[in-house]
């Protein structure tokens, strides 16, 4: 946890002037629309990227997170829910985890 | 002062809709290596989902200073189009310290009511605000002491909680509109080459994923340019 303070301190530093300058800098409106659809397409892009394939490499074990990530889409078919995917996903992981470790003991 | 009491009232679900999420948020910290105060005092400060859950990440990963400047501006970049289309409907009484304090509190949830005011007033946006930011800081501190004493299986089960909440917030929107759903295809493949051909595997992670997003963006923005209504929604 070496140089948690100055993480810290960029962490909030840039999520706070990102959303307060706006305010005081601009008095216009966004007009491009190549900037407000790169705008509008940014966080997907960042969220799926983040997602993949790093997620895969998560719980230490392939398999289980494959099932994870797998449970996470079912749920987003039929919810928007972030805690339920959330709760769903992991516990899907959990229980494959453990059926492999049951297995590949017995 | 009844703009206030409005306001409130309009932030209770908020407040409960947080209080789930930021206690996912204690766990996943304390179960990445952070104490509980250091997790508390992330969610008091910066009050975000995916740019926090970033940030641990960044951190657990002792993934560079740089690394964590760009996740977050990439990641947070949208809150500043929030702001840009919340300036239109500021009520003139916005002005000094007020001003100031408005960006700390725009997120996707307390944007998407305030944006339904014709005229938002401070009194009701902060009314607005203020049940959220107690929910999402006192979640995760429940969060954190409820994670310091779940046993190690489960912790890492739980560090795909994460990425399942980034697919709950991405795959509907996929689903919706193909725009989205091939922004997002170029983002994977994107990272994927980052993650496993060699040359490129040098790049940090967080770097990689900020160039894999930008790349990815601009190609939406260059072939599946967005009209007025669809922006604006």
């Amino acid at each position: 946890m070496t140089g948690f303070p100055i993480y810290f301190l960029i962490l909030v530093g840039s999520t706070y002037l990102i959303r307060a300058l706006p305010f005081s800098l601009m008095r216009g409106t966004v007009k491009s629309r190549f900037a407000k659809s790169f705008l509008y397409y940014i966080p997907f892009a960042v969220l799926a990227a983040m997602t993949l394939p790093e997620a895969l490499f998560t719980t230490g074990n392939i398999i289980s997170a494959a099932v994870g990530l797998l449970v996470a889409c079912a749920v987003a078919l039929f919810s928007r829910s972030l805690s339920l995917s959330a709760a769903l996903s992991s516990g899907a992981a959990l229980i494959t985890e453990l059926l492999l470790s049951f297995f590949s003991r017995g | 002062m009844n703009s206030f009491y409005r306001g409130l009232r309009s932030g209770v679900p908020i407040a409960l809709g947080y209080l789930a999420v930021s206690f996912s948020f204690g766990i996943i910290a304390v179960s990445l290596g952070l104490d509980a105060p250091s997790a508390v005092l992330i969610s008091a400060l910066t009050l975000t989902s995916a740019g926090q859950l970033a940030a641990v990440g960044v951190i657990a990963s002792a993934g560079g200073y740089i690394t964590m400047l760009i996740s977050q501006l990439t990641i947070n970049m949208r809150y500043a189009f929030m702001s840009v289309s919340l300036t239109q409907r500021l009520s003139p009484r916005f002005r000094g310290v007020l001003r100031w304090l408005l960006g700390f509190y725009i997120t996707d949830e307390i944007f998407a009511v305030a944006s339904r005011e014709e005229e938002i007033t401070p009194s009701f946006f902060f009314g607005l605000s203020l049940l959220p930011h107690i929910g999402w800081t006192l979640g995760t501190l429940v969060g954190a002491l409820v994670g310091g004493i779940l046993p190690e299986a489960v912790l890492s089960s739980l560090s795909l909680a994460l990425y399942a909440m980034f697919v709950a917030i991405v795959l509907p929107a996929a689903r919706a509109e193909r725009s989205v759903l091939a922004v997002v295809l170029v983002a994977i493949a994107l990272s994927s080459l980052f993650y496993f051909l060699p040359p490129l595997t040098a790049v940090p992670s967080g770097l990689a994923v900020s160039i894999s997003a930008l790349l990815a963006a601009f190609f939406g923005a260059v072939f599946f340019p967005r009209t007025e209504g669809e922006v604006e929604k």
